[in-house]
């Protein structure tokens, strides 16, 4: 079965969604999509053991070897992001069963745990396949279960957040689509290693330039790259807390693998950056992200759309080092890749054991928290620290090597921007901070218990993994700079 | 000779962009979704003219002939055409529930029903 | 030159001339059709237009020899979203709003956009030439193969089922994930399910009526030609499905929405669905436990073809089941809330 790893990470959630549908009885749904989840993160470890064993695993489609079927090609990269993605999703799910019952109405329950698993199936399906075409359509898996996911928020406004994101999702899954037409177009194949191998044959034609553009912003649309992020707050803020939780911590970063993957793998650092003015864009665009959002975040009243713009900026940050195009700063992408992930997951978490318990996520409900739900509001609160960089948290550790990225190229005016980014960041965790703990509560407000143990202690394992990883960094600063080698090593 | 092998790419682009310049300037929901079928269905037109060849004929075997237009993006097409439909269904679900929240499928009605809400929220 | 040649040459620059002509004509169409349903703001006529833009679409499929494609576009862009659209707007009212959204930036976009695209056409191959990089890789050896690897006629079939087989099965997922989600939202849960039902609007059309109960039978069994005819000529599962549902849909217009639930278990078709991807996903299993990869055909029987030819019909109905059960499912559901959907306009709150 070992040979098989690369392909049972796919069909295990996958084959698990239909199986949901047929058993229709939501707590037995609840505890078998759990399982299924349990296997999906075992099997991402043993590929990672076998990848580090065996280097990297090429497993063809229907045994039709590669270009002429479809291969999965899984390499440090991709071991890496699947334990990301199957032990984020499976920690979230412990949270699930409690959190559902509060915002979703029974019946439905089911049609989310499987919309869950379809979305889980879709992001796993994009980072191990090695075909341009089977990202697409994996793609658009994830993409239709987490419409889904998030219209079924219990705010009408989910549903206009839903389909404004189906239309710019939509609208970015067709560049997507027109890009790797025309990549097609020119080498006569899909494989993204054949690809790689074809292209600098015809790199200098206008054609493959556009298919590249039409690439990039796809991808950017789908990863909400300052400005074409409109569809993220609203959608983040209304959807179930769940599934906030899964799409903040999981779809960006998968996204933003697939961006690397492309610029990397496929065309080649070569390409992508002496070719084309890629330093310029991205490294402007990530900064406007970095400073507009955060100055946006500082204004919300709802606290779930503050970190939900938080979260555009945090993307800015991985932008920004990809930008560089130096080791240290896609070094800098990948942990911060990762640290963002445990900072977002822990946060919003949280503050679903404040839906849970207080019903509503506006600022003003805030007030008194601190004394109330200790444990909920600490969690926050560190996520937080861990947001602005505060040292022994793991948001520390990214931004100290972003920052060391900047300074090893001679770019310190940026540097300094990224320090008044995190400047920014304090002001909209204050402000949580100073309604939680320094305002007395409502005087309606009868007094909240502290958020169910089945949300708290999920919420707390990513608090701790959060000040794990900002004081032990040797698994992820040593697994972020192998992959960032790794991608050097392809373009070389 | 040179007007007529681009011809064909030109008019695909123009009908992308008239599907494209639908979704986005468009205010309600429905045609929005129309816009982006038009679209959809251009980027299609695109993918099956690359793969035409020339006094080729249909990709299923036969003695007679030799020359087979190229049948790879006709898979990916089919595939896309079936994406493209989930997407349209999705999508109308979605609208028909809009309407049914907010009374309208006008998107500069439903956001200026949000901002109504989130002032009295206020 | 020998006469002989010369006159099947003529013959050739002629039929040649004939194609490139209705070629122009075609995309002429498609033009008008695109930018009229830019400035129309009737919607039911906007939704004509759309399956009229998708049927012309399928005959340039046609002409550019795609024929199981133009099949599908039919069936899908013409037929089903058509009808999910129509059926949408009894729900969302007939006339859209005449105020556009900022659009010149909107054209601003759109410029760009279409600008870079054709950039990019400058050094593309030219269309139709057979030395195009997409002509000289990977397609030749389907061609030229797939006759000894699988033995059917049909190279789409053998690509779509075997080939690539995987973005097949990912294809059937994407038509299962949509139906889980216009179920999410908009199937009714179960107190609100006691609406009472007004006649279909067509039942008393005697003549459609009895039409289409002449018709529904031989559009059954011309999915069924279609689902198992697909190796040899165009179709498959996806068309056959799509025509299946379609026979059930016609029923549904005019006998009723309630009518047709009684007639098919909706608890059935919902297992039926999900069950279609349940066996094209075990026909990957099996071929991993007879020691093949996954999708591996070839795994499943000692012989090869008749491993592919088997593998091929299993999936294609595995395809059909899902596709089929799919439309009918969310056509019904869209069907039902209708009732509920303008017994509801007058209120504004209307969440779950």
């Amino acid at each position: 079965m070992i040979q098989h790893l690369p392909i049972l990470q796919v069909i295990i959630p996958l084959l698990a969604a239909p199986i949901c549908f047929i058993l229709k009885e939501a707590r037995l749904v609840r505890w078998f999509v759990l399982i299924a989840n349990v296997m999906a993160f075992v099997v991402s470890i043993m590929l990672l053991q076998q990848v580090n064993l065996n280097g990297t695993l090429v497993y063809s489609l229907g045994g039709w070897d590669a270009p002429v079927g479809i291969e999965y090609r899984i390499d440090k990269l991709n071991a890496y992001l699947l334990i990301l993605v199957t032990s984020i999703s499976t920690i979230t799910l412990m949270a699930a069963g409690k959190s559902l019952t509060k915002e979703i109405s029974e019946s439905k329950i089911t049609y989310f745990y499987i919309a869950y698993m379809l979305c889980l199936t879709g992001l796993l399906g994009i980072v191990t396949t090695g075909d341009a075409f089977n990202v697409f359509v994996f793609l658009e898996i994830s993409s239709l279960a987490s419409y889904t996911m998030i219209a079924m928020g219990n705010d009408r406004r989910s549903l206009w957040a839903s389909y404004q994101y189906l239309i710019m999702g939509t609208i970015g899954a067709t560049f997507i689509l027109i890009g790797i037409g025309l990549m097609y177009m020119m080498t006569g194949t899909l494989n993204m290693y054949d690809l790689a191998e074809r292209l600098p044959e015809v790199e200098h034609t206008k054609t493959v330039f556009t298919a590249f553009a039409f690439f990039l912003v796809g991808v950017c649309l789908k990863l909400a790259l300052f400005p074409l992020h409109l569809w993220l707050p609203n959608a983040y803020a209304y959807a179930p807390s769940i599934a906030t939780v899964f799409l903040a911590a999981t779809a960006t970063k998968v996204a933003i693998y697939v961006l690397l993957r492309f610029i990397f793998s496929v065309y080649g650092f070569e390409f992508s950056f002496s070719h084309l003015p890629l330093t310029e864009i991205l490294v402007s665009l990530g900064l406007l992200g970095i400073i507009a959002a955060s100055i946006v975040a500082i204004y919300q009243t709802n606290v779930k759309r503050l970190f939900a713009y938080s979260s555009v900026s945090q993307i800015g940050y991985m932008i920004l080092g990809i930008g560089i195009g130096t080791k240290t700063g896609l070094t800098a992408t990948m942990l911060h890749l990762f640290n963002h992930a445990l900072m977002k997951s822990a946060i919003f978490l949280a503050l679903a054991g404040v839906v849970y318990r207080v019903g509503s996520v506006n600022i003003k409900a805030f007030a008194g928290l601190g004394r109330q739900m200790p444990w909920t509001m600490a969690a926050i609160v560190i996520g937080g620290l861990s947001l602005i960089g505060v040292p022994l948290t793991v948001g520390f550790v990214s931004k100290w090597y972003l920052v060391l990225a900047l300074l090893e190229s001679n770019w310190w005016p940026i540097a300094v921007l990224v320090l008044i980014g995190s400047l920014l960041a304090i002001a909209y965790i204050w402000r949580i901070v100073e309604v939680a703990y320094f305002k007395p509560a409502l005087q309606n407000n009868q007094s909240y218990k502290e958020a169910p143990l089945a949300i708290l202690i999920p919420a707390w394992i990513f608090v701790l993994a959060n000040i794990y990883f900002g004081i032990d960094t040797s698994f992820t600063a040593g697994v972020s700079e192998a992959t960032a080698e790794l991608l050097f090593g392809v373009a070389e | 000779m040179n007007f007529l092998e681009q011809y064909n790419y030109w008019i695909v682009i123009l009908l992308m962009m008239s599907g494209f310049y639908i979704v986005i300037a468009h205010g309600n929901l429905v045609k929005k979704l129309m816009g982006l079928t038009i679209f959809q269905t251009s980027v299609f037109i695109l993918y099956i003219s690359v793969s035409k060849v020339i006094g080729g004929t249909a990709p299923i075997l036969n003695d007679q002939y030799t020359v087979y237009s190229n049948p790879l993006p006709h898979v990916l097409i089919l595939t896309a055409i079936v994406v493209g439909v989930a997407t349209t269904a999705l999508g109308l679900a979605l609208a028909v529930r809009i309407k049914e929240a907010y009374g309208t499928v006008e998107e500069d009605v439903i956001q200026e029903k949000d901002l109504q809400q989130e002032g009295s929220a206020e | 030159m020998d006469a002989n040649l010369a006159r099947s040459n003529q013959k050739k620059i002629r039929s040649r001339a004939i194609e490139i002509l209705i070629n122009v004509i075609l995309l002429a169409f498609l033009a008008i059709t695109a930018l009229s349903l830019a400035f129309t703001k009737d919607l039911f006529a906007s939704v004509m237009l759309t399956g009229i833009y998708s049927l012309l679409s399928a005959a340039f499929f046609v002409l550019m020899d795609a024929v199981d494609v133009a099949f599908t576009e039919a069936a899908v862009g013409a037929g089903i979203s058509t009808i999910l659209m129509v059926t949408t707007l009894t729900m969302t009212g007939r006339y859209e709003n005449r105020k556009l959204h900022h659009p010149l930036i909107a054209l601003c976009v759109v410029a760009v956009t279409g600008v870079m695209l054709i950039i990019g056409t400058m050094d593309m191959p030219a269309f139709g030439s057979d030395v195009a990089p997409a002509q000289v890789h990977v397609a030749p050896y389907y061609i030229m193969q797939s006759g000894e690897d699988i033995d059917i006629p049909n190279i789409v079939t053998s690509v779509l089922a075997s080939y690539r087989g995987f973005d097949t099965f990912g294809e059937v997922v994407v038509v299962f994930t949509a139906v889980v989600g216009v179920l999410a939202l908009l199937e009714f849960s179960r107190k609100e399910s006691d609406i009472t039902e007004k006649p279909a609007p067509m039942f008393q059309h005697k003549i459609l009526r009895i039409v289409s109960k002449i018709l529904i039978p031989p559009i059954m069994l011309f999915a069924l030609y279609v689902q198992f005819h697909g190796e040899y000529g165009p179709g498959g599962g996806f068309q056959a499905g799509v025509i299946f549902a379609s026979a059930i849909i016609l029923y549904a217009m005019l006998f009723g929405v309630e009518q047709t639930r009684k007639a098919v278990s909706m608890p059935v078709v919902k297992v039926f669905a999900a069950l279609g991807v349940l066996i094209y996903g075990s026909v990957g299993i099996v071929s991993m436990l007879n020691g093949g990869n996954y999708l591996d055909y070839n795994a499943l029987f000692e012989n090869d073809i008749t491993g592919q030819h088997v593998g091929i019909i299993i999936i294609e109905l595995g395809v059909g089941i899902t596709v089929a059960t799919a439309m009918i499912l969310i056509f019904l559901t869209f069907a039902r809330r209708i009732g509920k959907s303008n017994s509801n306009s007058g209120t504004k709150e209307g969440t779950a």
